[in-house]
């Protein structure tokens, strides 16, 4: 992104160079055959705003990309959780846990992901965030079926002492 | 994918479960954590092999019905053999100097071969009686030749080969003939000598190839017997009349059987009690044992009485022993204060003594019981003795020129009950024995690491070994980290109690019971039941941990009590007290007072309750609690179990504020016609549970009936209720209850037709375990019993969890009735158990193993998995995950779960488990006339790294890496700057 930027700037620089030497040393050195220094100058204008509109269109097609990018993500952990079984093993456990991390990282550099990209338009903003909140439901229903998530009594109860009792009773067999 | 990932699963889950089956040790661990001691029990007879050449030896028998040999000089066992509990040996005899001969439970004569121990030949003697039997062994008997042992028994005389036992001739007398004494007259007849009935004596004569009877003779005496003779020579015997009062000499020389009568009140001035005669053999003489003292009296010319010696009680005389010159030497133990004196003494000079020898010896082992006299020869062919001592805490020591040479503390072969404590607190070490022990600590890692790395010699091997054995930190007084380091407070028969430590089995401390209550006139203190009384821990923690120790003065269950409290870091006596009742049962409550003493409550046989200890404390603690506080008996001879509440205050008793009444609340009565009760268990008292629920397969919840007031009782019919065999399978029925102890509900009854007992059963948690006999299968059964909680079944909701509005902690009572399920299911078992116990954690969190007393006197462990009723021939894949083990008809028994390893724990009674502090571990003591302690892990222990994890090779590998990454920073950045200045 930065190198897309980097270019355009040089390209305007460059331009703006020629002319401004053309002007300066257009005494000394004829203008070739053929060159009609008004129509390029003319030229110049609207190509400059052309440029503006291509890379308006070129940031919004490119924050469009970057917003979709998690989709791929998506479904390759998707795939990646299928293949990890629902048993807990280190190998399950760390796919669902990466499955949980990159999305809670992606939405936590969100704004820096989407920097210079950006428009008025805040659709491909909210499209990136909610394709990783996809991932992390993804991350978490993968933590459900693995049981990780106490989502059960089961999960309540166990840690529950017995009652204590109210009667006591003791006793046995006499001595004999 | 999915049916490819399910059979992985299955694979990884049947991984998990062999390699939880496997703990089985290697042979390099045993006796690391674990320990072991024979011993035989208290000495009734010995005798001494008198070999010239090669080890020495004696022979023993005991009441615990073992049969063994050991070494003179060390009182190493050379062999033993431990007879069934009902086989206990009457009479034992060497012959040939090779062959031990034994007559034990007055039918079976055994031959041993005294080398090793293997037996000769064994033959059961047809007898209708039980009576007192003796065997004959002739002298004149030789190697090779088919020689006659004559064997009185149940009214009739045998005559058996000594060469292959088989009863060559059998002659039964006409009346209830008691063969007193047996013996061969020097033309080679079989002279019999007995009591026929209370006051008549027979002499018969028998031909001892036969057994035709020669001459009878009888006479009768007026006065009638006591059936308890002395010989004092082939002719002449002395008994007792009925009343004890009268001795008579009978002299049956010349042909006629002749009364001579003495009054010992005109022996023993003014003596009124009554008399016996001790059954020492000697020739000429004979003891007589009043209350007080013991009188030796020689007979002169077969009719005249002269005292020799008036002994006071307590003290001892041996058999006489037969010199090589034809003189008689026994010897006499008297006591005196601390000391002990011995005494020989020839025949043929009674008034001076040949040997006296004092010997100082251990308060706690209390006075003689019996002394076995053996000689030597000493180099300047003089006559050397040496006894052997039975003490009254039935332990065996040698004695020989006034010193002890060993001791065996064989009272260990008979505990009753046993209980544990925690040792002491580390307090400041000294910075030595630190330095010392790093010292040691790393070069016992060195070595192991040595060993790790396959560097070891032999050497070092054998040096890890014995450290490991040995290992000091096993075997210190003070308590360690996990909780492995414990006292085993033991009660043993002889009323002793013995505090061992379980790092390697050594007897810290011991206190002998009778000298403590000599005071209080107690004929026959009867030890009862060990508890422990004060266990301090949270605060308290200056106060000494102590047990409390419950006997009984005198034979009979209304005899009062007397209750110890001792010490049990030091074996110090805290406090004695006779009490004025009796002790029937004793409950210890679920209450402690400030300093950690536990509340008890003693029953006495008029079913009024004790509360002790007896401060106002314990009377304030208690009276909140009395209203809900139960009792209950099981009555086992009436058939019934009865409840009872506590009222108040005892009301015919003056102002005694710790004694209660009690009130009969239900009871259950089993008709005697149909049922009879053969068993009762409950849970542990101290056993402690961690979850109230169990979660299957499906992530469902099942809870558990948890109730320290279940009471399991089985009963069998009438009929059944003797051995396996004696009852046909229509006539036998088990019916198992389970009873809640409070109000006497049947929380559930099962009928197992065609079953019978012997019923060993275990009750953990929320279920119940029996091994019972099935007559139809000729198999034994196992059953498992679960009792689940159904009203608790609707807490279904998991918001209602989480804001904590339930009702699953708050207290229940057993008068609310919950509504239970019950589940079971029954396997077969291939042994017979002979006690069943249940691993015991600190937590609870731990699984269970069952720990089974085997007929070979093992002890196995079997997964409480293997007893689960939901197990199913074809478990679904969520219950497989779960754990349940696919149902077969019995339960497997894998060589590798024998906790016990090779050992084996002869005469095995009881196993005792009790918790580590780690969770993993469980303690478990199993004793019986051997002693074994071990730990298991029922789930490995996945809390702590095992024994012999290296933690040099871990520190090393540490080390090694940190040099390695310093080492490589370093040559990195050398490299770095040599690469820029290029």
């Amino acid at each position: 992104m930065d190198k897309g930027k980097g270019l355009a700037r040089r390209w305007a620089v460059e331009l703006a160079d020629s002319t401004g030497s053309s002007t300066s040393s257009s005494a000394v050195v004829p203008d070739p055959l053929g060159f009609t220094r008004s129509v390029h100058e003319q030229d110049d204008a609207s190509s400059s705003r052309q440029k503006k509109d291509a890379e308006a269109l070129w940031k919004a097609q490119k924050a469009w990309e970057v917003a979709q990018a998690p989709f791929k993500n998506l479904l390759m952990m998707g795939f990646m959780m299928w293949m990890a079984g629902s048993t807990v093993h280190l190998f399950s456990i760390g796919i669902t846990f990466s499955a949980l991390w990159q999305p809670v990282s992606a939405l936590q550099n969100v704004g820096k992901a989407l920097q210079g990209l950006k428009s008025g338009d805040f659709s491909p903003k909210l499209l990136f965030i909610a394709l990783n909140l996809v991932g992390l439901g993804l991350g978490f229903y993968k933590l459900n079926t693995l049981g990780l998530l106490p989502t059960h009594v089961s999960d309540w109860v166990s840690s529950l002492p017995p009652p204590p009792e109210v009667e006591f009773s003791g006793g046995n067999l006499p001595f004999h | 994918m999915a049916m490819f990932v399910k059979p992985i699963i299955g694979l990884i889950i049947a991984l998990v479960f062999c390699s939880n089956v496997s703990t089985a040790l290697y042979e390099d661990q045993v006796g690391v954590v674990d320990w072991y001691q024979q011993y035989i029990g208290k000495v009734k007879h010995a005798i001494f092999h008198a070999q010239k050449a090669g080890r020495r030896r004696v022979v023993v028998a005991t009441e615990e019905n073992v049969i063994a040999s050991l070494d003179l000089r060390r009182g190493e066992l050379f062999w033993r053999h431990v007879l069934g509990e009902n086989d206990s040996v009457d009479q034992i005899d060497i012959a040939l100097g090779k062959y031990v001969i034994t007559l034990s439970s007055g039918s079976i004569l055994r031959t041993w071969n005294l080398p090793d121990g293997q037996m000769v030949w064994e033959s059961f003697l047809q007898v209708s009686a039980s009576s007192m039997s003796l065997f004959y062994v002739p002298a004149s008997i030789e190697v090779g030749t088919d020689q006659q042992i004559f064997v009185s028994a149940g009214g009739c005389l045998h005559a058996v080969s000594s060469i292959d036992g088989e009863v060559i001739w059998k002659r039964e007398f006409t009346d209830s003939l008691e063969i007193q004494k047996l013996f061969q007259t020097p033309d080679g007849d079989i002279t019999a000598i007995g009591f026929s009935s209370s006051s008549q004596i027979d002499i018969y004569q028998l031909s001892a190839k036969n057994g035709d009877i020669l001459v009878h003779k009888s006479a009768s005496f007026p006065g009638g017997f006591s059936r308890e003779a002395s010989f004092v020579s082939g002719d002449v015997f002395v008994t007792l009349d009925a009343t004890r009062s009268i001795l008579v000499l009978v002299n049956l020389n010349g042909g006629e059987i002749r009364f001579h009568q003495t009054h010992i009140s005109d022996l023993a001035e003014g003596y009124s009690g009554t008399a016996a005669i001790l059954p020492q053999k000697f020739t000429g003489m004979f003891a007589l044992e009043l209350d007080s003292l013991i009188m030796l009296m020689k007979v002169e010319s077969g009719r005249d009485l002269e005292i020799i010696e008036k002994i006071p009680h307590p003290a001892s005389i041996s058999d006489s022993l037969l010199l090589a010159n034809g003189q008689q030497a026994f010897a006499m133990v008297k006591h005196e204060e601390t000391k002990v004196h011995l005494t020989v003494k020839l025949d043929t000079d009674l008034k001076s003594n040949i040997l006296k020898e004092s010997i100082n010896l251990d308060s706690q082992r209390g006075s003689v019981q019996k002394v076995f006299l053996n000689n030597y020869v000493k180099t300047d062919k003089s006559h050397g003795f040496r006894a052997l001592v039975v003490m009254e805490d039935h332990s065996l020591l040698l004695v020989q020129q006034g010193e002890i040479v060993w001791s065996r503390e064989d009272g260990l072969a008979s505990i009753i009950a046993s209980t544990t404590s925690e040792l002491p607190v580390e307090k400041g070490v000294s910075v030595a024995k630190v330095e010392h022990s790093i010292f040691e600590w790393i070069k016992g890692h060195l070595l192991k690491v040595k060993g790790t790395l396959m560097l070891a010699n032999a050497e070092d091997l054998a040096a890890i070994q014995r450290m490991r054995l040995k290992s000091f930190e096993k075997t210190k007084m003070t308590r360690d980290h996990n909780g492995f380091r414990k006292l085993l407070v033991v009660l043993t028969r002889a009323g002793k109690v013995l505090a061992l430590h379980t790092g390697d089995g050594r007897i810290v401390w011991s206190l002998l019971l009778s000298p403590l209550h000599s005071s209080d006139s107690c004929q026959h203190l009867i030890p009862v039941d060990i508890y422990q009384w004060q266990v301090p821990h949270h605060h308290a923690m200056d106060e000494n941990p102590s047990v409390l120790v419950i006997s009984r003065c005198g034979l009979h269950s209304d005899a009062p009590g007397v209750i110890l409290i001792v010490d049990s870091y030091s074996g110090k006596v805290v406090s004695s007290s006779k009490l004025s009742h009796s002790v029937l049962q004793v409950m210890p409550l679920p209450l402690t007072d400030s300093t950690e003493q536990r509340l008890h409550i003693i029953i006495d046989d008029n079913k009024k309750a004790h509360l002790y200890p007896r401060t106002p404390e314990s009377i304030n603690i208690f009276r909140p609690e009395l209203p809900n506080t139960y009792w209950y008996s099981v009555e086992a001879v009436k058939g019934a179990i009865k409840g009872y509440s506590f009222r108040g205050n005892c009301i015919d008793t003056d102002e005694d504020d710790y004694c209660f009444d009690t009130r009969e609340l239900w009871s259950i009565i089993f008709p005697s016609d149909s049922e009879k009760i053969t068993g009762a268990t409950t849970r542990k008292h101290n056993e402690v549970v961690h979850t109230q629920a169990k979660t299957i397969g499906n992530q469902d919840v099942m809870y558990k009936y948890i109730s320290k007031n279940m009471l399991f009782v089985a009963t069998v019919s009438p009929r059944a209720a003797g051995n396996i065999g004696s009852a046909t399978p229509e006539e036998a029925y088990l019916v198992v209850y389970l009873i809640d102890a409070v109000t006497g509900r049947i929380i559930h009854r099962v009928t197992h037709l065609g079953a019978q007992g012997p019923i060993h059963a275990v009750v953990s948690e929320n279920w119940v375990v029996y091994h019972y006999f099935n007559l139809r299968a000729h198999k034994y059964e196992m059953s498992v019993v679960e009792v689940n909680d159904q009203s608790r079944q609707d807490n279904k909701s998991i918001w209602k969890l989480l804001l904590g509005k339930h009702n699953l902690t708050s207290p229940v009572s057993a008068f609310s009735q919950p509504e239970v399920t019950v589940k079971s299911q029954s396997y077969f078992f291939t042994h017979s158990v002979k006690t069943m116990a249940v691993t015991s954690t600190a937590k609870g969190i731990t699984s269970k193993q069952l720990l089974i007393g085997t007929i070979g006197d093992q002890v196995l462990a079997l997964d409480k998995r293997y007893l689960d009723p939901r197990r199913t021939p074809d478990p679904s894949p969520s219950e497989r995950e779960e754990g349940i083990i696919p149902l077969t008809d019995s339960l497997p028994i894998i060589p590798q779960s024998y906790v016990t390893h090779s050992l084996q724990v002869e005469g095995l009674r009881g196993i005792a488990t009790m918790p580590a502090k780690l969770e993993s571990t469980s303690l478990v003591f199993a004793y019986g006339v051997d002693l074994f302690f071990t730990r298991v892990a029922p789930s490995r222990t996945y809390d702590s790294l095992t024994e012999d994890f290296s933690y040099a090779l871990l520190l090393i590998t540490i080390v090694v890496l940190v040099a390695s990454i310093f080492v490589t920073w370093a040559l990195s950045e050398k490299k770095e700057l040599e690469e820029k200045w290029r």
